[in-house]
């Protein structure tokens, strides 16, 4: 498995659990299906950028760090489009941020690397 | 009568035993080592402007000339970046049969010491090890004298398994014991070669596997336990201590009872690399606890990771505000 394909299932199964775990706050209950939805289109899109960044730069460090980045991005945007007053930034942006690690880290360490192919 | 000192016959054994390289293109440089039954030197190969390490039997062994030609042969035939490449073979002015390879610029594992680093290097370097003799094994040849002074590390980390000299076909039926029974005559030095009543050398001591010194017919499995045996020697004083598992790996190789060895020296390989990875090992049964807690070990980072992440959650989940 290459490490954007990686990123892509990785991103897709985390958004989906990040998703599912909203149930726990009751007053977001009955926008479950949309959050789920959302959720993993979130985790797939970071999945697939933090995947293809890992597939150009061959550093620990620096795809945890972009992991994290996008994580955060992608979960800020999340946040500001919340209808209402109440924009859950930091029940939304801090596991969003963590999984953007987890994905930087594991298609650091895991995904194989495109062949390279000789002129 | 005047007698010649023993240091006398020695240096005219020297002399005797220098190669005769009149009328060749290679100049004597100087000498490199000395093997059972031949010398090797360093010689300057004036056509290729290089030198090179020659090897020519020693004058005592002349009836063996078509042995050192038939190891020539052998390694000329096995093409792997770690078996030492023969570029020449002949006969010298002399009369002596010589080959002439490439020179190794390294040490002998069994002079490394601490600098071979710690038990990851040291597997690594075993690992590569491994290739050649797999290499010659999956072209029908045997080594049957692999030891750690056969071995050399090259300057840019390079294994490189040297002195094919009692090296066999396996498809030709190999018999150790070659012409004769074998006549042990290593005594207080394990370092010592065993000798044949015929002159020639099959083997040394602590390296070699029982069968071959009980003079049976030998297989790839010898070379395996030569190969057990190389491992201990390169672990034996290794730090940390050696864990259960990997000292397993090396008594299956050493197994006195050849049926229950690695039947080959991949099988060998690749439970050395299970162990490196962190997967388990034919050579050593565990318990599921044992299993999981090395699955535990080897994707801790993951792990905490995630659980990191279910730690957040549930804290955030806990103390929402209501």
């Amino acid at each position: 498995m290459n490490k954007p394909v990686l990123g892509l299932v990785l991103g897709g199964i985390l958004g989906i659990f990040d998703g599912l775990s909203a149930w726990f706050t009751p007053a977001v209950r009955s926008q479950m299906m949309g959050i789920v939805i959302g959720s993993t289109v979130k985790g797939l899109i970071a999945g697939i950028l933090i995947g293809y960044f890992a597939r150009k730069v061959n550093s620990l460090a620096l795809g945890i760090l972009f992991g994290l980045s996008v994580g955060l991005l992608l979960a800020y945007g999340v946040c500001a489009m919340q209808p209402g007053p109440n924009h859950y930034y930091f029940e939304i942006m801090l596991p969003g941020g963590i999984v953007g690690t987890i994905i930087g880290y594991a298609t650091q360490r895991f995904g194989q690397q495109p062949r390279a192919i000789a002129d | 009568m005047t007698f010649l000192s023993d240091s006398a016959l020695e240096r005219l054994r020297v002399a005797a035993d220098a190669p005769d390289l009149t009328g060749t293109r290679y100049h004597l440089l100087g000498k490199l080592g000395q093997g059972g039954m031949g010398g090797v030197f360093r010689v300057d190969d004036s056509t290729l402007e290089r030198e090179v390490a020659l090897k020519v039997i020693n004058v005592a062994y002349l009836d063996l000339s078509a042995r050192l030609l038939q190891e020539a042969r052998v390694i000329a035939k096995l093409e792997h970046p770690g078996i030492v490449p023969v570029h020449d073979a002949g006969m010298l002015p002399d009369g002596r049969p010589y080959y002439t390879m490439k020179l190794v610029q390294g040490k002998r594992i069994d002079e490394l010491g601490k600098d071979m680093g710690g038990i990851a290097d040291r597997l690594r370097t075993f690992l590569r090890i491994c290739e050649p003799v797999a290499f010659a094994h999956a072209h029908g040849v045997l080594h049957r004298d692999l030891k750690p002074t056969n071995i050399m590390i090259g300057p840019f980390g390079e294994v490189l398994v040297m002195d094919w000299g009692l090296s066999k076909a396996l498809a030709a039926g190999i018999d150790s014991a070659e012409s004769g029974s074998v006549a042990e005559d290593c005594a207080a030095d394990p370092a010592a070669v065993v000798a044949t009543a015929h002159g020639s050398v099959l083997g040394t001591p602590g390296y070699m596997a029982p069968e071959q010194r009980n003079g049976e017919i030998v297989d790839q499995r010898a070379d395996v336990y030569a190969l057990g045996a190389i491992l201990e020697f390169l672990l034996q004083d290794a730090q940390p201590r050696v864990p259960a598992r990997l000292a397993a790996i090396w008594r299956k190789a050493k197994a006195e009872d050849r049926d229950t060895r690695y039947a080959s020296v991949p099988d060998l390989a690749d439970d050395v690399a299970h162990f490196v990875d962190g997967l388990p090992v034919s050579a050593y049964p565990e318990s599921i606890v044992s299993r999981i807690w090395r699955w535990i070990a080897r994707n801790r980072t993951w792990i905490l990771l995630l659980l990191v992440y279910v730690v957040v959650r549930a804290l955030l989940i806990l103390f929402r505000p209501r």
